[in-house]
């Protein structure tokens, strides 16, 4: 059967449920039908709270349970969980200084039929201002899993951001690590490549001299890792959200050297087309035709163009 | 519950009653003190601190009491001035009201504050977070309390009408919402708020928001099984 990481999160998060008493699945309707097709509303009607289609309260709620002692894991739809309440994520968590798990579906494309309104490639970014989360971009349904289960052990605050699109494999071993997926040689670029889009950027780079790097965890970085494997001055970062999301965070991990920093992801939010994930992803120039466009810019470009 | 990290609290050396709120509001200067919204709250918070609410310093960081979340978080002085009136902070405190190294903010700060359940002040906050902090208490099994103080201006944020409608299928029983009523809704609906409340499955009750033993009527003529809403009206001079 495909697995998917909307389908490992319910489960991972059915078995914390079991595990742990504290634990409390907060929802605004999105997913629940995942939860109950499991069994899992009937096994935890107590704790596994369907808010309905209320998006604020969700993380008002949320922050109550928190402020109570228990640990909110809060799933919903990116735009909804992140964007539209925003303010509540700032003052009902963060300033209330509780912390919550919130786990999204969308992501920047997934569902490109709907347009606009389900696409929040500026999510990361956002996230990314406020102080003391983790913010996660797996790749793969068992890199999910695995920061699931660390943050929940962990219990800060965090933000995991599931896609459907993802990698053939899983990379990330030890939660928060960057790894170097292929070395190339000393002085050539090196690209640090972000979530889901690992095996569209191998597939591009195949023959150029790059080294590739992984990261399904943006904030916060792992700036020793990158420094180590960094093996010239030009360094291209591809996200598949909003461009150059993480740049400020790669350029502060490098600034004892010298480095261009080139920027690669969703850059035209507005695009007022339909179609399908794989028409978003050709369009943002991250599928693999795109990716290798860029990258050969990239290395093509002479010291005046940076 | 989850706790402020740097609670320290007063020790008592005075005994403080409502005749001196005045005077202790007066300590607190400067220039953003919003003295009609903390004179809208006076007698409801002070009712509940000296006759309804299962707290005190020494309980104040007990999982196992009853909880208060000023929604209507600016304008809080009155709120400070009960609380040093009760022992949770001292008359040094009330006056370094706003300083730069005060703990007492022009919006309270649970993480500063001895005996605040919530960080608020910007409005249309708390009444969700007592949603979940009242699920807590019914997943615990806790028969506590929890009062949530709202305006009725407070009430035209939509966030509101989320958490009133979630409470009431929810039937939070133990849940208790005060509506400051000063009539400061720009669209408000003049003699509504009730009605608000109780299509969604409230049983709500207006009470003179200036009178001490009718506020305290209310409070004790909860209806049970239902979420509770109290309109205390104040009349129009305080905003």
């Amino acid at each position: 059967m495909f697995d998917s990481m909307r389908f490992r999160f319910t489960d991972v998060t059915g078995e914390l449920l079991a595990s742990d008493t504290r634990t409390v699945a907060v929802l605004a309707v999105i997913g629940r039908s995942m939860f109950a097709d499991r069994g899992l509303i009937q096994r935890f009607p107590d704790r596994i709270i369907d808010v309905g289609i209320r998006e604020q309260a969700q993380i008002g709620v949320a922050g109550g349970l928190a402020l109570q002692g228990f640990k909110p894991i809060v799933s919903g739809y990116a735009p909804f969980l992140v964007e539209r309440p925003y303010e509540q994520i700032k003052l009902d968590l963060t300033h209330q200084g509780v912390n919550a798990i919130l786990v999204s579906v969308g992501a920047s494309w997934d569902s490109s039929g709907s347009g606009r309104t389900h696409q929040a490639p500026e999510d990361v970014a956002l996230m990314a201002t406020l102080p003391g989360w983790s913010i996660h971009v797996p790749g793969h349904p068992d890199e999910l899993e695995l920061l699931l289960r660390h943050e929940h052990a962990h219990g800060a605050s965090a933000y995991i951001r599931t896609s459907i699109d993802q990698n053939r494999e899983s990379y990330t071993a030890e939660p928060g690590s960057i790894i170097a997926l292929r070395t190339g040689s000393e002085g050539s670029p090196t690209i640090l490549v972000v979530g889901p889009l690992v095996d569209a950027t191998l597939d591009a780079t195949s023959g150029l001299d790059v080294s590739v790097l992984y990261a399904s965890t943006v904030v916060p970085l792992d700036a020793p890792a990158l420094r180590n494997f960094v093996r010239g001055t030009d360094v291209i970062l591809i996200e598949p959200f909003l461009a150059g999301t993480s740049s400020g965070r790669v350029a502060d991990a490098l600034n004892d050297r010298p480095i261009r920093l080139f920027s690669h992801g969703v850059t035209e939010p507005e695009l007022r087309i339909y179609g399908t994930p794989r028409d978003h992803r050709e369009i943002h120039g991250l599928d693999a035709q795109g990716i290798r466009s860029f990258v050969t810019r990239v290395i093509q470009a002479p010291l005046s163009a940076a | 519950m989850v706790h402020a990290q740097h609670t320290t609290l007063t020790q008592r050396t005075t005994t403080y009653n409502y005749d001196d709120l005045a005077r202790l509001i007066q300590i607190m200067t400067g220039d953003e003190r919003h003295s009609e919204a903390a004179n809208s709250t006076l007698d409801v918070i002070w009712t509940l601190y000296d006759r309804i609410l299962n707290v005190n310093p020494s309980t104040a960081d007990s999982p196992r009491r009853d909880l208060f979340y000023l929604s209507k978080g600016h304008g809080p002085m009155s709120f400070y001035a009960v609380l040093a009136a009760k022992g949770f902070l001292s008359t040094d405190d009330l006056s370094t009201f706003g300083g730069r190294d005060s703990i007492l903010g022009h919006h309270p700060d649970r993480m500063l504050v001895p005996g605040v359940d919530i960080s608020s002040g910007s409005l249309g906050h708390g009444l969700a977070l007592s949603v979940g902090a009242a699920l807590a208490m019914s997943i615990d099994g806790y028969d506590g309390d929890i009062y949530c103080l709202i305006g009725d201006g407070e009430l035209d944020e939509g966030s509101n009408s989320e958490a009133i409608a979630l409470a009431g299928r929810f039937g939070l029983s133990r849940l208790t919402v005060i509506v400051i009523d000063n009539n400061s809704s720009l669209h408000g609906w003049p003699g509504g708020i009730t009605s608000r409340f109780e299509v969604e499955g409230w049983s709500a009750t207006v009470v003179d928001g200036r009178d001490l033993d009718d506020i305290e009527r209310g409070f004790r003529e909860r209806t049970t099984g239902t979420p509770n809403v109290l309109v205390a009206q104040v009349g129009n001079r305080y905003v």
